[in-house]
């Protein structure tokens, strides 16, 4: 049905203005955030990873696009598909891995696994794997940020499901009264599991929903990075010049299924002319091609960042199986700090 | 350090504590329903948005999930918010981030983000309220891993718990009950903590041991004033936390009485009273001489008429009359 409107060529004077180091440092978080999730994939369909994964790919322009109008002080909130807020707003890619294999290495000792990533160094505070569940402490943390007067923003990243979730609307309508500096990312990937929005949702304009609480709401698409980043950075601003929250749909699409390496496709949740459609509008190769037509990058810097971001793969990987599984005397005496 | 103390009731010892922990420390704010209005908080809140601000004492719209949410992440961000329900029953609302966000949080995140928030449940029933506006639901809280949970039950205690509930590192819900309200007490004037996980032992006895929480404590001291009289001499335990719990204290005492009756005002399947009776038979069955009994509120949600209230919120009749059981058994 709709928006293919919405993937189109990434426009050179779109990204006129921006830095060549910007645009290409997202580039680069795009294709890493790609590479771990293929990676992921392949470990899951080998069985050599139990932990169920939500994986990110095809959806890569979202994260990198927000966070890096962010600042490392910035919060990010994230979902049960979280690898790629985790990675783009500054996680480790070591402890990533470790966590999803279990280990006591992990960003959350081998208690969160693939859904409940942190790194609050980075500003990543945590991911929740209820729908809707972090939009309102997203709220929260922003609302401790006006109350210091730190300058600090937060971000809420979900998804399309989320819409069908009362705490939304309930989050839009106190973060728009008490003019609260959070940014609300929906990531419109028209599926809720197994669920196309068009069967759940009486109305698809979930802009829309969220414009009637009085805050500034956009749809764009969110498969192209210049324009998540572009549009990011004025909530930014917006935000933290005391102007209150802002809402952003960013129409994407999630390559593999709700869960796992497949594609639902074997399900029949989904059409494969749909998927290809999608993958023929990849998000991370409309900005490689707008990175070599306009001569910011060339293919063997292009192979340098790849064949870098496969060693830091590996790396992790091999870091996560040799690292030990968390003591099972551990988690029963921290229940509470 | 003057200590200046004085008689205060339970409610003005309440409205004190709030003052003083917002007047000390910025990082605590107030935010729920209700906050600044009579038929929500009684006088408990009386004065604060005059002194603080709406900045830090806040009220809200009716969105308890949210509001409960935006508390968690104020928490994580540092803050210290105590986040106000006005009835318990409201508070189902906002379990999403009461039981799956705030209590799992530090642990599921490798003990690297805590969320040091202070639920405020009040309990308001009786009056001819009913099912929805009666609700003393603690055992619920308490089944859940990484919540404390707290029930003081004299003007001393409100305040000390209240201020270990703000400065406790962990998610606390701070269970108030209406009904101690006009209960008077010596309150000293400087804040002051009471620990968490440490009941007392309210009165001393030989015969039988009363496990109360909250209000009913003040129910279980008039029952053991009135056996007194027949010399029967009843130890009244008030636990003041339910979790974690003061599991020691109570072993204690059963080893000295060997008879044990357990109320709370909350329902009695799977109640805190279950829970109290279970730790007993576990860790102390070689000291009981007779069955632990239970006085809870009957399995039955809360009826509105008056002549039904009677019947259904326990007292100290039914709690003699529990007693006088097991002695008769014993």
């Amino acid at each position: 049905m709709i928006l293919k409107d919405y993937c189109k060529p990434i426009d050179e004077t779109e990204a006129e203005e921006l830095e060549d180091s910007i645009l290409v440092d997202m580039y680069v978080k795009m294709m890493k955030i790609r590479m771990v999730e293929e990676q992921i994939a392949e470990l899951v369909e080998r069985g050599e990873i139990v932990c169920p994964c939500h994986l990110y790919t095809g959806q890569e322009a979202v994260a990198a696009g927000v966070c890096a109008s962010l600042s490392n002080d910035d919060y990010a909130f994230s979902t049960h598909r979280s690898h790629g807020h985790y990675l783009a707003k500054g996680g480790g890619l070591k402890a990533l891995m470790a966590e999803i294999y279990g280990r006591e290495t992990g960003c959350s000792r081998g208690n969160g696994g693939s859904m409940h990533l942190v790194s609050p160094e980075t500003g990543f505070m945590g991911s929740s794997a209820i729908v809707g569940g972090s939009l309102p402490i997203a709220v929260g943390a922003a609302l401790a940020s006006s109350l210091r007067d730190n300058g600090r923003v937060a971000v809420s990243f979900f998804g399309d499901g989320a819409a069908t979730e009362g705490v939304l609307y309930e989050s839009l309508n106190f973060a728009a009264l008490k003019n609260i500096p959070v940014i609300f990312v929906c990531e419109n990937n028209f599926y809720s599991t197994h669920m196309h929005i068009s069967s759940i949702q009486s109305s698809v304009e979930i802009h829309e929903k969220a414009e009637v609480f009085s805050l500034p709401s956009f749809r764009i698409d969110g498969n192209n990075v210049v324009e998540v980043y572009k549009t990011t950075r004025n909530a930014v601003g917006h935000a933290r010049t005391g102007q209150g929250p802002t809402f952003i749909e960013c129409i994407t699409y999630r390559w593999r299924g709700h869960v796992g390496p497949k594609r639902d496709l074997e399900k029949g949740l989904r059409t494969a002319e749909e998927l290809e459609w999608w993958v023929s509008n990849c998000a991370v190769k409309r900005m490689e091609d707008f990175l070599f037509t306009a001569g910011k990058m060339t293919m063997k810097e292009k192979d340098e960042v790849v064949r870098k971001i496969d060693g830091e793969i590996q790396e992790a990987i091999a870091f996560a199986k040799e690292s030990p599984y968390p003591k099972t005397t551990e988690y029963r005496r921290k229940v509470f700090k | 350090m003057s200590i200046v103390s004085r008689n205060l009731t339970y409610a003005q010892a309440l409205n004190e504590t709030l003052h003083q922990l917002l007047e000390n420390d910025k990082k605590v704010i107030l935010i729920g329903q209700g906050v600044i209005s009579p038929w929500y908080v009684g006088t408990t809140t009386a004065g604060l948005i005059d002194k603080f601000g709406d900045k830090r004492v806040i009220d809200t719209p009716v969105s308890e999930n949210a509001i409960t949410g935006v508390a968690v992440g104020a928490a994580i961000a540092g803050l210290r918010p105590i986040v106000e329900h006005p009835r318990m029953d409201f508070m189902h609302l906002a379990m999403d981030q009461i039981a799956n966000q705030a209590a799992n949080w530090y642990l599921m995140f490798g003990y690297r983000v805590s969320v040091p928030m202070t639920i405020w449940g009040i309990i308001n029933r009786g009056g001819e309220q009913a099912a929805q506006h009666s609700q003393a639901l603690q055992a619920m809280y308490a089944h859940i891993p990484g919540l404390k949970v707290v029930m003081p039950s004299t003007p001393h205690d409100v305040k000390g718990l209240l201020v270990a509930s703000v400065y406790d590192d962990n998610p606390v819900l701070f269970i108030d009950d209406r009904w101690l309200y006009q209960f008077e007490g010596n309150v000293p004037e400087e804040l002051y903590s009471e620990p968490i996980g440490k009941g007392v032992i309210r009165k001393e006895g030989k015969d039988v041991t009363i496990v109360a929480t909250s209000y009913m404590v003040h129910e279980a001291l008039e029952a053991s004033s009135i056996l007194e009289k027949e010399n029967i001499g009843v130890e009244v335990i008030d636990l003041r936390s339910l979790k974690p719990m003061d599991e020691e204290l109570l072993f204690e005492s059963v080893e000295k009485t060997g008879r044990v009756v357990i109320t709370d005002g909350g329902w009695k399947t799977c109640g805190i009273a279950a829970e109290v009776s279970a730790l007993i038979v576990e860790n102390a069955f070689g000291y009981l001489k007779s069955p632990i009994l239970r006085v809870t509120l009957p399995d039955t949600p809360a009826p509105a008429s008056s002549v039904l209230e009677k019947d259904y919120y326990p007292n100290s009749g039914n709690i003699i009359a529990a007693i006088r059981k097991l002695l008769n058994k014993g």
